[in-house]
């Protein structure tokens, strides 16, 4: 590839599966109205059924459970399945074959088999979608042994994290922030990457600072970043963790950052209860108790998503917010 | 099928001894329906089953030993104990897997029919008169139907959602029928007739090989026990219950080999070494060691 490459989000996500088709002929792609014309509702994959054939793209009917019950019993037997359930709302629609099938397939197996297959979806808010087409889905899987869950924050990490996705042998759930896919990047400096692919479980410190760590992943990366940059204005500095993927969970990057900044703030676009926000402080506090001042979430009210604007707006937390909540409850701290 | 029938006796005896944990599903009385359907296979054809699924495995070719001491969660089991039997994984053998949950055979088979499609080979999914009520079964027939996938969807219609008569919950009460407006191909089978079931199934699968997409067979079909462990079945009629033990294909497939020839000294030979057979099954996984929680060294993903 040409140096100094700068894609849209969306464009990147397209190289990646195109990358690792013509590297893998084992790699099948399919979902809903993802070969048409225009390459599924947020144009991500257009022409790629032009470039490998109807055999190995296609489209499906609008038919949840059955592209992702389709695509565990091809990934059990040999295929490694990208499929696009729309939006990741629908994953509700999923659950039985990725939660009871796909998820515990290695370990019931006796590891007879893996199962590799990659759930992409668009989510998050923002887009004035509504409560059903808004949500993050990350949580609905975290607690399930046997699911990796990979949500990349800016072109570069959803290229290298999209191709280590393919190549992980393990089902992945990869969550696209429907709100970074016109956001452009450069895409060809991969951090922490091999061949292009980022390996799956891995936490990188997007931004290093001394004063607290701000943890969160996807869009909320680029929030904490804009949200680091105003605070270094006034003398606070940030540490700004990207996780990469919600699970495996990469504690030893956090606690690491924790112990020289001593305060962390999760930041998390959905409710605090039963979120991978609240589960990543409690873990912090059982491994790094000593270590921690403070530590406190970031998140959205115990509510569906709202559609109108206003309500929208406020009721997800972006860079403003996060940089008011570091403003109140580290800024003095800071300071001293 | 001799084979099922005496490894389902065994099962249920090794329960009531406690040998058997939670509970346990048994086939008895279906057993010619895998039997048949998996003769029209080849090895390397794949098939996934339900948790009633014992007769799944042996007639794909698992070894009765190892499903035997899965069944008693012992480490020599087909899935190291790990799965039991609601849940058997058989790779080697095609055998995708058990599947606990109604109807996730048929998305389990689908699947495997897009691979299937590129090797040239078939995958059929077994499931019962229940399955044919869940979304799976429609989505799933509908998505082979569209890409012409390999696929054989066999019902095992024993007429007993767990409890509920098929009637009572089965709008239309007629599961060929419902491959009707999906343009798919079907037929209604006497299940407990081996022969019959082998022809449709041969029928289906050179469809399916051919190119030619799906087939659903229709196997009629009765189960001697309840659904489960828990439950004596005492909502069936006993003159319903006492027509189809009139029927049972293990006897139904017997008169018929005596028809075609085999001696009864012949018949007594077989029934002997099956016998003997899984004595030695139930005798090897008794003493087979439990899984050791202190060195089990599972990992929670692949690598």
């Amino acid at each position: 590839m040409t140096a100094d490459t700068t894609l849209e989000f969306r464009a990147a996500i397209r190289e990646a599966i195109i990358e690792e088709m013509e590297r893998d002929e084992s790699v099948v792609f399919f979902g809903e109205d993802v070969a048409a014309e225009q390459g599924g509702v947020f144009a991500v994959t257009p022409g790629i059924q032009e470039l490998f054939g109807a055999e190995r793209v296609f489209d499906t009917p609008i038919s949840e459970l059955a592209i992702t019950g389709a695509a565990f019993g091809a990934a059990a037997t040999g295929l490694r399945p990208v499929i696009e359930i729309m939006f990741g709302d629908f994953m509700g629609l999923s659950m039985d074959s990725l939660v009871n099938q796909s998820a515990k397939y290695w370990y019931l197996s006796n590891e007879q088999r893996s199962v590799p297959l990659v759930v992409r979806s668009a989510v998050g808010g923002g887009g004035r979608f509504g409560a059903i087409h808004s949500q993050t889905h990350a949580t609905w899987f975290q607690g399930v042994p046997g699911l990796k869950i990979a949500f990349p924050s800016s072109p570069a990490e959803a290229k290298g994290l999209l191709k280590g996705a393919i190549r992980d042998d393990n089902p992945v759930i990869f969550l696209e922030h429907k709100r970074l896919y016109s956001v452009k990047g450069p895409v060809d400096d991969v951090p922490d990457s091999a061949d292009g692919a980022i390996p799956l479980g891995r936490a990188r410190i997007a931004r290093a600072g001394k004063d607290v760590t701000i943890a969160s992943a996807g869009k909320g990366v680029s929030d904490a970043l804009a949200a680091a940059a105003v605070l270094a204005g006034e003398n606070i500095e940030a540490e700004v963790i990207d996780l990469r993927t919600l699970r495996p969970l990469d504690l030893d990057t956090v606690l690491g950052s924790v112990s020289h900044t001593n305060r962390l703030l999760a930041v998390e676009e959905g409710p605090a209860t039963g979120g991978w926000a609240a589960g990543l402080l409690g873990l912090i506090a059982e491994h790094g108790l000593h270590d921690l001042d403070d530590a406190w979430l970031l998140t959205t009210g115990e509510l569906p998503i709202p559609y109108s604007p206003t309500l929208e707006d406020a009721f997800i937390p972006g860079a403003d917010a996060i940089t008011a909540a570091v403003r109140e409850r580290a800024g003095v701290a800071a300071a001293r | 099928m001799l084979l099922i029938r005496l490894f389902e006796t065994e099962m249920q005896r090794l329960f009531l001894r406690g040998e058997v944990h939670g509970t346990t599903h048994l086939c008895a009385g279906q057993e010619a329906v895998p039997v048949g359907v998996c003769s029209a296979l080849e090895p390397d054809d794949y098939l996934a089953g339900t948790y009633r699924g014992h007769g799944h495995a042996l007639a794909k070719g698992t070894d009765p030993d190892a499903l035997l001491a899965e069944m008693l969660g012992r480490a020599t089991g087909v899935c190291g104990g790990r799965a039991g039997s609601m849940n058997v994984i058989d790779v080697d053998h095609g055998l995708v897997g058990c599947f606990g949950i109604v109807g996730g055979s048929v998305a389990a088979a689908t699947g495997a029919a897009l691979t299937a499609k590129q090797q040239g080979r078939v995958a059929v999914a077994m499931f019962g008169d229940g399955a044919t009520n869940q979304g799976y079964f429609h989505e799933c027939l509908n998505f082979a139907k569209v890409l012409s996938l390999p696929a054989v969807y066999v019902c095992e219609n024993n007429f007993y959602g767990e409890f509920t008569p098929m009637l009572k919950v089965t709008a239309g009460g007629d599961i060929a029928a419902r491959a009707v407006p999906f343009g798919i191909p079907a037929v209604t089978i006497d299940g407990n007739d081996l022969w019959a079931v082998r022809e449709a199934a041969l029928e289906a699968v050179e469809r399916a090989r051919s190119g030619e997409g799906p087939t659903l067979l229709e196997c009629q079909t009765y189960r001697h026990h309840g659904h489960s462990k828990a439950d004596p079945a005492k909502y069936r009629p006993p003159e319903e219950v006492e027509q189809w033990l009139a029927r049972d294909p293990l006897n139904v497939t017997r008169r018929r080999l005596a028809d075609l020839g085999i001696s009864e000294q012949e018949l007594a030979d077989a029934d002997a070494a099956i016998k003997a057979r899984i004595e030695r099954a139930v005798e090897h996984a008794l003493a087979a060691p439990y899984p050791d929680p202190a060195a089990e060294s599972a990992s929670e993903f692949a690598p």
